[in-house]
């Protein structure tokens, strides 16, 4: 363990941060969801790192736990972009406002 | 320098990288294949921080069964490649100046938190806390009710999704 913890923190904190860019500039509704899996996975990192560092399995449960609630997400949010693009035929989240009156 | 400092730079090198190649691209399926090799290279990481289960649980649901979804999607939709990022104007400095402020943030948070820099770091502890067998006692034995409950969300995710999708009978 010669790599200092700060540096995998570091690494995470960056990559949440990518991913929040993407989902605030990117209008395609796949790719704001796959920002968001890659938020998901910068915080597992954290919880990995920690529960490495400590030498405590628990972090990595809920790591575990996480990847199981990130592909039933995946699954129901993919399956919701498809029956959007049915009815307005495009996946724009500018166009996507039907919610807007 | 030793093996595993080379390894770290050049798994987050690639993931750091590929983060930002992924929601720059305009091609969804280019950006698609750049998030597949940065879950590749978090893997890596965790193969570093000896989390073997993980590491393996990350490339065969993540890299694997997620990403061939993701896919499968992009495929079934076709859709067109983005022209400009975003219609509405100022969105782009708006979301690069917030990140940039929350990074700030996070960083100077890790750099001057003492609990990060006194963390022991118990070797023997960390390759026992990632072997599959103590993430499987703990789960069966402590963690049983959460682990039930995950495989009944994933039951109904599954049903969800295939009432979400399928096409509507008139």
């Amino acid at each position: 363990m010669s790599v200092p913890i700060v540096y995998y923190l570091i690494l995470s904190a960056f990559m949440f941060i990518v991913g929040v860019a993407g989902v605030l500039t990117r209008r395609n509704a796949i790719v704001v969801f796959m920002s968001v899996e890659l938020m998901l996975n910068s915080a597992n990192l954290t919880l990995i790192t920690f529960s490495s560092f400590m030498g405590n399995p628990v972090g990595q449960l809920f790591v575990f736990f996480v990847m199981t609630v990130a592909a039933a997400e995946a699954a129901v949010g993919l399956a919701i972009i498809i029956a959007l693009f049915r009815n307005k035929q495009t996946v724009n989240i500018d166009e996507i406002n039907i919610l807007k009156w | 320098m030793s093996l595993e400092i080379i390894l770290f730079i050049l798994f987050a090198g690639v993931a750091a990288v590929s983060s930002v190649l992924m929601i720059t691209r305009a091609n969804i399926v280019i950006a698609a294949l750049f998030l597949i090799l940065n879950l590749g290279s978090i893997a890596g990481l965790y193969l570093l921080l000896n989390a073997q289960f993980l590491a393996v649980t990350q490339v065969i649901v993540y890299a694997g069964a997620i990403m061939v979804l993701f896919l499968f999607v992009i495929m079934l939709l076709k859709p067109e490649h983005e022209k400009s990022v975003t219609k509405v104007k100022g969105v782009k400095v708006f979301a690069f100046t917030i990140s940039i402020l929350v990074f700030i943030q996070i960083a100077y948070l890790i750099f001057s938190s003492t609990v990060s820099q006194k963390v022991p770091a118990n070797v023997q502890a960390s390759i026992n806390a990632g072997t599959i067998e103590t993430i499987g006692r703990e789960l069966f034995t402590n963690y049983v009710l959460p682990f039930e409950a995950a495989g009944f969300l994933l039951l109904a995710a599954t049903i969800g999704a295939l009432i979400l999708a399928k096409k509507k009978i008139e």
